[in-house]
């Protein structure tokens, strides 16, 4: 297939080339983004918590706590909870993973910096890491014998002793490796502000944190041996006993004390699916927008392409009469729309990066890799041969004899 | 001539059906897509205290006694530092605000209690942010400087307790204290609840939390410090290990100040004051960086705080790209019904219509098919933002179509498809009379 003829031929129809170009460059683009952000949304709502998703169990009680007997009230609740057929752990937590509200310190290596090394988040409580579930890669986890209360650590915090204060951590792998890259962590002192000294005894794979500032940071998080009895409490038990075990535990934290307010009551799983409502439904909405610019641009494509043959009827005929089969002017339609494609791709892949660009700066996006591009080019090209191919068998099926009339 | 264009128009439409469709179909859904997003951006950008906010200023100083690691104060105040400067009495409306989580009953109600948010705050809240009322009227300062047991609750509230009866008298039970009723807000929507923002320059473009509902409970300031102390939560602290819940002293910030400066001397004397504050607070050792004071006015303060979702943003762009393409798509269908019509277009031209007369005509053609798209566009619109009400996200009660929007509707399909018919019709207006008769 010559291709200059077809070149010179559009040559003299700039406009509409110009116009099916221009669409084609602004779908790629946009559509080579809209996917990204698309996977960059399906990456963030799978991201890996480290905790038993399919066993966990959040309850929350409001007002236990501003009682003089709250460590006695709070242990009365876990026996009792622990008594529950089907519990498997039980534990008095300060936050939950994705739970939104977070306690968070500055991490520094030496008490002498005068910023932060890096911002984790802490979880207390008795037990925390073995309800949880997080997997242990190096050291080991926090034992009950750890632990110190937190009205302890209160009292010898305000009068300056060290003895009441929590000493060891355990943190995360992305933790350990942002703090002393390549190194192993065991062994390590970090400190909370400039205060508290801690040793790490513990690395586990991952753990995340309740609320997520940055995607990057968020398996930044430490579990210190500090107790509390903030009466929000995580019940692990097996996935089919979920619902069951939630009711009886909020039936007996209500036999216990029933003037309290339940504030939270929900399945673990169903935490994780709330926090990322918002990305489930902005990624419905992309693949939304995408699906629908592509149709458009086919629909765009396919009144150019018939209008074109209309108006080229003439021309047809003529080559059909001077021996062109109808394969060869289906062909000089597919090409030409191939050849249009081609330089729509182009410039919209140099669009496509620059609408990167732009994203980068406002919503601190990463880059577009790549293949990306490629894989754009390549929808665009099967879209712009599915879309022509209709207008080009009709303009196939004109007969030889149109040459001789005045169209 | 317009009557005739309209006629010529409306017959040329009818000729080719479906390429009309995909025109008014192509416009419909561009104007119903960018329309549904510029609404929500509309609706959460707002002002929301039109004629006011210019008036109504954020103050910070840097309660900090360590140079942290922000360029910015904190976001709120640390105790001290607001109760003096709310002391100083330099503006003309002030009020400090706190919200906390409070367990609520009424004794004049079977419901069991609940779990809500309370706002302890000065008299002039009401006054400053042109709060409606419904029944009963707010407290005075007499009951902020007495500690009053008096207690203003929202609509909802009134609604859930008291079946939206004047409840005017009636007591709450507060955690462990009974207040009495002075009054019942008219309901209250404010978008968004602009005077508890702070702390956005943190959230990575999340925001949508300050679009949620307003506090239920409103109690004076000091009163409240009383009832839930305790249950305070603090926006952040600068050293570790707070006595949890109680803030007052504590090396934490938790309080907003919202004043008043009615004119712009008043404003540049209030900010002199604050930073000559921040500086005798430095020489007693308190306050470690006395510039880093701040007076933002309403919009600056929400502005910094970024307060509409990235999303939505996002969305916004996203949708005027797809009207863009929509855009094209036309321009390309309207050229080839244009230029398709050469013959016609020639034999008018030879029997004496200018080109103007052609020009006219086409744009007439190509503002027909935009208003018969801006109206099924309103359609997409509207279902659009039933769409977005359906979603579960704090503003989806506020989606609704304004006057204003509307009217931009029916203007951004019209300007749409002229801009699309333009081209076109330039081209159309071009052909040679001669060249299209000799072939006929």
């Amino acid at each position: 297939m010559e291709i200059f003829p077809i070149l010179s031929t559009l040559r003299r129809h700039k406009t509409t080339a110009l116009l099916v170009i221009l669409e084609i460059a602004l779908t790629c683009a946009i559509v080579c983004n809209a996917v990204f952000l698309v996977t960059q949304r399906i990456e963030r709502i799978n991201m890996p918590s480290g905790v038993a998703e399919q066993e966990l169990i959040q309850v929350a009680m409001a007002d236990i706590g501003k009682t003089t007997d709250e460590h006695a009230r709070s242990l009365q609740d876990l026996a009792a909870l622990r008594a529950i057929p089907g519990v498997k752990e039980v534990a008095s937590v300060n936050q939950v993973p994705f739970g939104r509200s977070s306690n968070n310190s500055g991490i520094k290596i030496d008490p002498k910096q005068k910023l932060s090394t890096l911002n984790a988040t802490n979880y207390y409580g008795v037990n925390v890491a073995q309800t949880l579930g997080v997997q242990l890669v190096a050291g080991r986890l926090l034992q009950e014998s750890d632990y110190v209360t937190m009205d302890d650590a209160k009292k010898a915090f305000i009068s300056g002793k060290t003895e009441g204060l929590p000493h060891i951590v355990v943190i995360t792998q992305d933790m350990a490796e942002r703090m002393w890259p390549g190194q192993s962590a065991l062994g390590k002192q970090l400190w909370m502000g400039s205060d508290m000294p801690l040793q790490v005894v513990g690395v586990v794979k991952n753990l995340v944190r309740p609320s997520i500032w940055k995607d990057a940071e968020a398996q930044y998080s430490m579990m210190i041996p500090i107790g509390v009895d903030d009466g929000q409490y995580i019940i692990r038990t097996s996935p089919a006993d979920r619902e069951r075990v939630r009711d009886a535990a909020l039936e007996t934290l209500k036999k216990n004390n029933p003037h309290r307010i339940v504030w939270k009551k929900e399945l673990w799983t169903d935490v994780r699916a709330k926090y990322f409502q918002g990305d489930r439904a902005m990624t419905g909405l992309l693949i939304g927008v995408c699906v629908a610019l592509l149709v458009v641009t086919a629909l765009g494509i396919v009144g150019l392409g018939s209008f074109w043959v209309a108006q080229r009827r003439r021309q047809i005929g003529v080559r059909r009469a001077l021996g062109a089969t109808r394969g060869h002017i289906l062909r000089y339609f597919q090409t030409e729309n191939f050849l249009l494609a081609t330089i729509g791709i182009v410039i919209g892949m140099a669009l496509a990066y620059g609408i990167n660009v732009f994203l980068m700066s406002k919503y601190e996006l990463p880059r577009l890799p790549g293949f990306y591009l490629p894989i754009g080019a390549v929808a665009l090209w099967l879209i712009g041969q599915a879309a022509v191919l209709g207008p080009a068998m009709r303009a196939a099926a004109v007969p030889p004899v149109v040459a001789t009339r005045s169209v | 001539m317009f009557g005739y264009y309209l006629d010529l128009a409306l017959r040329s439409l009818k000729r080719n059906k479906v390429l009309t469709a995909l025109m008014v179909l192509a416009i419909a859904v561009g104007i119903g897509a960018s329309m549904t997003t510029l609404t929500v951006l509309h609706l959460l950008s707002g002002d929301p205290l039109p004629g006011r906010s210019q008036h109504l200023f954020y103050a910070q100083v840097d309660g900090n006694p360590n140079p942290g690691d922000f360029k910015e104060p904190l976001d709120m105040l640390d105790y001290q530092s607001a109760m003096d400067l709310w002391s100083t009495h330099k503006a003309d409306r002030q009020a400090i605000l706190n919200t906390s989580d409070i367990k609520l009953r009424s004794p004049e109600s079977k419901l069991p209690p609940l779990l809500l948010q309370m706002m302890s705050t000065h008299t002039d809240f009401f006054a400053m942010f042109d709060v409606p009322f419904q029944y009963g009227g707010p407290w005075t300062a007499q009951d902020d400087a007495s500690r009053s047991r008096v207690v203003v609750i929202s609509s909802d509230l009134n609604q859930k307790l008291f079946g939206g009866t004047n409840s005017v008298g009636k007591t709450l039970r507060l955690r462990d204290t009974d207040a009495r009723i002075i009054g019942v807000l008219a309901p209250w929507r404010p978008s968004p609840v602009f005077y508890t923002v702070a702390g956005g320059r943190f959230s990575a473009g999340q925001t949508s939390g300050f679009y949620g509902k307003t506090q239920d409970v409103f109690v004076p300031f000091l009163s409240g410090l009383d009832i839930n102390d305790g249950n305070f939560s603090q926006f952040t602290c600068w050293s570790s290990a707070p006595n949890p819940g109680h803030l007052i002293n504590s090396p934490c910030v938790w309080l907003i100040l919202w004043v008043q400066l009615n004119d712009s001397s008043k404003v540049a004397e209030y900010k002199r004051m604050l930073d000559g504050y921040a500086a005798a607070q430095h020489q007693l050792g308190r306050v470690a960086r006395p510039q880093n004071t701040r007076l933002r006015d309403l919009m600056s303060w929400l502005d910094f705080n970024g307060v509409v979702p990235s999303d939505v943003r996002l969305q916004t762009w996203l949708a005027f790209a797809f009207l863009a393409i929509c855009l094209f798509n036309t321009i390309g269908l309207l050229l080839a019904k244009f230029l398709r019509r050469a013959g016609e277009i020639g034999v008018r031209r030879a029997l004496g219509a200018t080109r103007g007369a052609i020009f006219a005509q086409c744009l007439v053609e190509a503002g027909v098919v935009g208003l018969v798209g801006g109206i099924l566009g309103l359609f997409f619109t509207l279902g659009g933002l039933a769409v977005v009400r359906s979603q579960p996200v704090e503003f989806a009660d506020l989606a609704h179509l304004d006057s204003s929007m509307f009217i931009i509707t029916f203007a951004l399909a019209l300007l749409t498809s002229l801009l699309a018919g333009l081209l076109p019709a330039i081209r159309a207006s071009r052909v040679a009379p001669g060249l299209q008769l000799k072939t006929l």
